[in-house]
Formats: structure tokens, sequence, C-alpha cells
């Protein structure tokens, strides 16, 4: 059977991995090739890489750090953020990158999709979703990695989930904006939702704080996978031990 | 003991190349069948489209030089899929050195389509070298949308929705639907035992 997977998230600003509170207030955690080179030894199944300075400066992650990452690592990885062009796709991609994440500049032009899709493959194009509740529904947000920039977007979150998978997205990652960073859990309410007319993998992001947290989203989500940040940078939980533990919890893991 | 990575400028070049730098594991890039020369052995990776991997291999010389290829090859990914007879994706003929047609995969209830994550590998044929020092039930990180149903050259399977073809081999042909670049200490294991095979 396929595992569940659990998918520690590192978000990178001027080359360095770092992690903010609800998308403000970052501060540094340590280095991108040392923390990846830990996870992955720890039993991750995945990492993405998060260029959170990239959108709203209007700039493109380097594919330097890429490089080096893909060198240290045996496990997949993903990189997001200011991917704007199949170009700078491409460069990650050749660079040793596994997949690409495309989240304000497919809401700026959601062609971008299309094209990503049928240049390398739906299999490593993911579309990441920033989402929370505006008045009474959810809403796409556009540059939450910069808090002068962040804007709520016109689309409704369920609506663009279908119209993505549609232009051939391969993933979704769902990140619940009102949860991020603060460990309460993730947001299980949105993402059934979402699980219910999403037909790709769907990975959940925000609120991870306890082991429980994890169990909740893949029993009652039926989540992909659990995306998580702070909880192991802290080092509030060891991916090893958390993924003997949902194994016991009848989750089905590699451990 | 020289491996050569084919090159079509497919996207998981560089992570093959890598996988291998981490075994220190001799190895360079080819892009037609004459740099491969010094080669002792070939890595065949792909990923994406079968049809426009079947192109860049037909116009550089490698379609019609694998044919009769006689020193041992592995296929990964799309490059595995790509030793078959028939590709219904792209709906062409493909190299044709192991017999078998790859079709669209229907997860069914065993969750989305594609097949993405980590898969465990079942039904192993004993006397398959590339399966040395594993042990049934490992896991392996798969991305893929087309599979071939387990037949006679299936020497290891798993199981989405169906039963799949994890990996297959034909004589000193082999490939793996999953990615060994991508998959820890198993796929370490496995391309170690490609490269490096026992006497």
């Amino acid at each position: 059977m396929l595992a569940r997977r659990i998918i520690p998230c590192l978000d990178v600003r001027d080359g360095r991995v770092v992690k903010g509170v609800r998308f403000k207030n970052h501060e540094d955690v340590g280095d991108i090739v040392g923390l990846a080179t830990r996870y992955s030894a720890e039993g991750a199944d995945e990492l993405v890489f998060y260029d959170i300075s990239a959108s709203p400066e209007a700039r493109t992650v380097e594919p330097e750090w890429v490089g080096r990452v893909a060198r240290a690592i045996d496990i997949p990885f993903c990189v997001a953020g200011g991917i704007r062009s199949l170009d700078d796709a491409r460069a990650r991609l050749f660079a040793g990158a596994d997949k690409i994440s495309v989240n304000t500049p497919a809401l700026e032009n959601p062609d971008l999709v299309d094209a990503l899709a049928r240049e390398f493959g739906s299999q490593c194009v993911v579309v990441g979703i920033d989402s929370r509740v505006v008045e009474g529904d959810w809403y796409c947000h556009k540059n939450t990695g910069d808090p002068t920039k962040m804007s709520t977007e016109a689309r409704r979150t369920l609506d663009w989930v279908r119209e993505v998978i549609e232009r051939g997205a391969g993933e979704i990652v769902l990140n619940c904006m009102d949860q991020d960073g603060v460990r309460e859990g993730y947001d299980v309410d949105q993402l059934s939702a979402v699980r219910a007319l999403c037909s790709v993998p769907l990975i959940a992001s925000g609120g991870a704080g306890a082991r429980e947290h994890f169990r909740d989203v893949f029993q009652h989500a039926d989540v992909d996978g659990g995306l998580a940040a702070s909880v192991f940078h802290k080092q509030v939980l060891e991916i090893g031990e958390l993924k003997r533990w949902l194994a016991d919890q009848g989750v089905e893991m590699r451990t | 003991m020289t491996t050569a990575i084919i090159d079509t400028s497919t996207a998981n070049i560089a992570s093959v190349r890598y996988a291998l730098e981490r075994l220190d594991a001799p190895h360079f890039l080819a892009k037609t069948p004459q740099e491969a020369s010094a080669a002792d052995r070939l890595i065949l990776p792909g990923v994406g489209a079968a049809g426009a991997a079947m192109d860049a291999l037909k116009s550089n010389g490698w379609a019609q030089a694998l044919r009769t290829e006689t020193r041992p090859l592995l296929g990964v990914c799309l490059g595995m899929q790509l030793l078959f007879e028939w590709s219904d994706e792209s709906d062409c003929a493909l190299l044709g050195l192991i017999p078998g047609r790859v079709t669209r995969l229907d997860p069914k209830r065993d969750g989305p389509w594609p097949h993405m994550g980590w898969n465990t590998l079942t039904q192993f044929a004993t006397d398959e070298p590339l399966l040395k020092g594993l042990r049934e039930g490992e896991r392996v990180y798969f991305v893929h949308g087309f599979y071939v149903e387990p037949g006679g050259n299936t020497v290891a399977q798993t199981q989405y929705g169906m039963p799949i073809t994890a990996m297959a081999r034909n004589g000193t042909v082999a490939g793996c639907q999953f990615h060994p670049e991508r998959s820890g200490a198993v796929g370490a294991r496995i391309l170690k035992n490609f490269v490096e095979p026992q006497a």
C-alpha cells in the first residue's frame, strides 16, 4: 500500500532556512543542506523548499542551492517560490529538483500551469495555495511571504483547486493560513472540503504541532501527505519517532 | 566499471548523476552511442511523456543502438517504460527490448492518479541480482500515471489499484518503474547492485 508522506518544509530567505509565525517575524533556523540532510536521515519522505522572498521581490530562487541539495539527499524534493516561466522551472528541475511548485504566479497567470504540465509532465507540477476564511468562505491569498504585499484574491479556494487540476496540476499543497506556525492542528474541515474535489495528491500544510495532528489529518481529511516546518525545526517532534507512532496508530508509513 | 548515463536532456539526469556520485561510482553523460563506447554499462533515465522521449532517442541514434546493445542496461521510471513494446500514453512504438505494453494506471480505491509516493516492493524473483540485499516490503519512491501489467519479465511488483511491474528484466536489460536515485538507502542499494555486480 502507498504510504502517507511526512514532508518537512524549509522556508528559505537569502539562502538560509527561516520560520515565521503566521507568515511574519521570520527567525533563522539553520543551513539549507544541513537541515535537508538531517531530515532525510531522520526519515522524511520528501522535502519542500519555499523561497518566501521570491514572489514579493519579483526574483526567482537560485538554482545554485538546488544543486547542492540534490547532491546531498536521496529523497525527492520540491522547489517553490517565484517560478514564473518555463525557463525558471527548467533551471530548477535540471539542477535536480523533482518537482516545482507555483503559487502567486499561477494566480496571476493561470496558463502557466498548463504550460508547465505540457512541458515537464503533471507529475512534477505542484500548485501551492495559501487559503483562509474571508467572510464565511475560503479564499486564495497572494504574496504571502511579505506582509506588506500580501493580498486576498477574488478566487474562492475550491474553485481554484478545480481549475488548476483541469489545467494539469499533479499535486496540490493547501496551506491553511489561519493555522500556519501556531501548531494547534491542521484545518481538517477545509482540507476535507478540498479532498472531496481533489483528484490528484493533496498535501496538508499549516498547523502541525503534535503527533495527533498528523493522525487526525490523515484519518479525517484523507490527505496524502502532511507538511510541517516549525514542529520539526524546533525539534518538538522527531520525524522517525512520529512515523513509528503513526504506523502504530494504523496510518500507512514508510518506517 | 564505468557507467554511461544516456543524455536525452530529461529532467532527472542530475538526480541520477548525484546518486552515482554518492556511491563513488565512475560515470559520465553520453548524448550519442559513440560517446558511450568506453562505458561498461548504461542507464536510461527519463521523466515526462513517452513520445517525446522516443523522438529524442531516435534523433541521436540511441533507439537503433539499444536494440543491439549487449552491455547491462538499466531504465529508470520513463526509461524503464521505454524498454517495452508499445505505449498507450503517446500511441507509439517503444524500444521493444522487453515484451509488454505500457497502459494507463487505474488506482481504483487505493488513492489519487498519478501514483506518487513510497510504495512496497513485493514478489521478488529469487535470482534477480539488482534485488540482492533487499527484503520484500521495503519501500521505494514512485511517480507515474502509466504502468506495465506484471508478466513473465517482472522481477518485483507493487500494488496500487492493481498489480504493477516495479522491476523487469530480459537478459542484460532491466528497468525500475520507481526512482532508485530518490529512494533512500533501498534505491542506493539497487543502484550499487547495478554498478558493482558481484562476481
